[in-house]
């Protein structure tokens, strides 16, 4: 790490803003260095909770994060939010319109908002936002909210930087359940039906409850206790203790477990249940129902232990990313070398060649170092590689 | 950045400036008591077809809150919306503000509005790099921006 690199980390971990949003912009750019920062950066990290909302556009995920910064903020806790908008794919120009929603901390410099757009770059985007993720938690912030519109795989990589999923679901979208459930519900942990004024609201919550008991029918959590008499009372049935619904924890959830007998706690790995709760981010209402049942989930996570294993995971998945675009950073080079991919499309085009005997040849130079390169010492490959950027 | 020019002169061609390797950003803001905000979409959304990262600010917004959108976003670019004629305490107190937290030095501002000539040089002593008045072409002010967005 250069000198301006070591004082911009120095400053960051002191608490400076500008700092903070300095080395974002670096790990944005990947500008010449980032890596070493982020590297450096990862010592300091561990503390913050992080948070991904997601949803459709519309649904009330600025507001409803305002709400969410403000009410960390009352409880004394910093926050660090993260808010990314799509950008055009002919342009590379984006409107980040996120902010203006985010009024009810503005001017409060303990709530620090980022603006990112997607930059086109596949799977770039999840890097940069784990990296930016890691530099917000090494400045100190407690709670880390990445919000993005859910709309396909880029966003379902990018809230899965997150420990906790939360997906908002307006009330009256019984058709876009159906479009999301491939992707958007599967990852959720935490479901709120914002809008919960509004005509439909309880039926969306009911159409949430079935497609969860659904799941659950067919799921390998644990569930293949449920016989018919189970089934009738499937509404208060609990799972694994902690991941009961909200509306469904309580009271009951005793006399049931003793009901069940085979508690699922003990025979099967822990699975949470997602909960549904039901917001209004414009006023506020269930807004701190909502916190509880984050809240709820990470600490299912960290007393299940299933914290550790996503962690891990989520690592490795890092890792793998991180490599591939390495790789295809070297390959663009390889490519260039080649005669640039104009040239070697327009072979195509006029039939000279095709796309598979082109990607063979450009391949075959960097298949020719990684075998000399297992003949050497390991380590030479990556200095060479770190060089480079 | 060094294939800034080629860019220039295609900015119309997607690949080119798809291939940027830095996004210029910007933050347009609307300061004070000034609902006039047609200006600042406009501009917005011109700079997003020139392919800038373009934060708005939204309406009615306070110095303080400005600046802090200004820091926290890391913003190459400061456009500056008023006409409400209050430019001479507003846009001080936006400059203030930079300095504070060391943004003053790499930020270029601007200011988009109504400012009467004799005003300028004193916004001009304040640290504004221009003043892009009634009548200004979309593309003086993106060429301008591409010319002295500051190196990083």
């Amino acid at each position: 790490m250069n000198a301006d690199d070591r004082e911009l980390l120095d400053a960051l971990l002191a608490g400076e803003h500008r700092a903070l949003a300095r080395t974002i912009s670096k790990i944005e750019n990947r500008a010449p260095g980032y890596r070493e920062l982020v590297s450096a950066l990862y010592a300091h990290t561990g503390n913050a909770d992080v948070i991904g909302i997601t949803g459709s556009p519309g649904a009330g995920k600025s507001t409803l994060v305002d709400k969410l910064a403000e009410t960390y903020r009352e409880r004394g806790e910093t926050v660090g939010i993260i808010a990314i908008d799509p950008s055009s794919p002919f342009t590379g120009g984006a409107v980040l319109g996120d902010r203006i929603r985010m009024a009810s901390t503005i001017g409060d410099m303990d709530v620090f908002v980022r603006s990112m757009s997607a930059r086109g770059t596949l799977g770039g985007l999840s890097t940069a936002t784990a990296d930016a993720v890691k530099a917000m938690d090494a400045f100190g912030k407690d709670k880390i909210i990445i919000e993005t519109v859910g709309a396909g795989q880029n966003e379902v990589d990018i809230v899965r930087t997150a420990d906790t999923v939360a997906v908002l679901v307006p009330p009256g979208s019984g058709d876009s359940i159906q479009t999301l459930k491939a992707g958007i519900l599967e990852i959720a942990d935490v479901f709120a039906v914002n809008k919960a004024d509004r005509d439909g609201a309880d039926r969306t919550v009911q159409e949430l409850r079935e497609m969860l008991h659904i799941g659950e029918g067919v799921g390998f959590g644990g569930s293949g206790h449920h016989g018919a008499d189970a089934m009738a009372d499937d509404r208060t049935e609990p799972t694994a203790g902690t991941g009961a619904g909200n509306e469904d924890r309580g009271g009951n959830t005793d006399a049931e477990a003793g009901a069940d007998g085979d508690g699922n706690d003990t025979d099967s790995p822990a699975e949470w249940t997602p909960s549904i709760v039901e917001t209004v981010a414009t006023d506020g209402t269930g807004v701190d129902t909502f916190i509880d049942e984050l809240a709820a989930h990470k600490s299912f996570l960290v007393d299940s232990g299933t914290h550790a294993e996503k962690v891990r995971e989520r690592y490795a998945e890092e890792i793998r990313t991180l490599l591939r675009e390495d790789i295809n950073t070297l390959l663009e080079t390889e490519l260039e070398e080649a005669g640039g991919v104009e040239d070697l499309a327009e072979a195509v085009r006029t039939g000279d060649t095709d796309p598979y005997t082109i990607a063979t040849d450009v391949l075959s130079p960097v298949a020719a170092c990684l075998e000399e390169a297992a003949v050497q010492a390991p380590g030479l490959e990556s200095e060479s590689d770190a060089d480079r950027h | 950045m060094s294939s800034d020019q080629d860019e220039d002169s295609q900015s119309q061609h997607h690949t080119q400036t798809a291939e940027r390797d830095r996004s210029i950003r910007c933050l347009v803001s609307k300061v004070g008591l000034d609902g006039h905000d047609r200006g600042a979409h406009v501009i917005s959304r011109a700079f997003r077809d020139a392919g800038f990262e373009v934060i708005y600010s939204g309406l009615h917004k306070a110095p303080d809150e400005i600046v802090q959108a200004a820091v926290q976003e890391d913003v190459d670019v400061l456009g500056i919306s008023i006409l409400s004629g209050a430019h001479d305490t507003l846009v001080p107190k936006i400059m203030d503000g930079l300095e504070e937290y060391g943004a003053r030095e790499d930020t270029l501002v601007l200011v988009g509005g109504v400012i009467p000539d004799e005003d300028r040089p004193e916004l001009e002593d304040e640290g504004v790099a221009a003043i892009f008045g009634p009548g200004t072409s979309i593309e003086e002010t993106i060429e301008f921006v591409r010319e002295n967005a500051p190196e990083r």
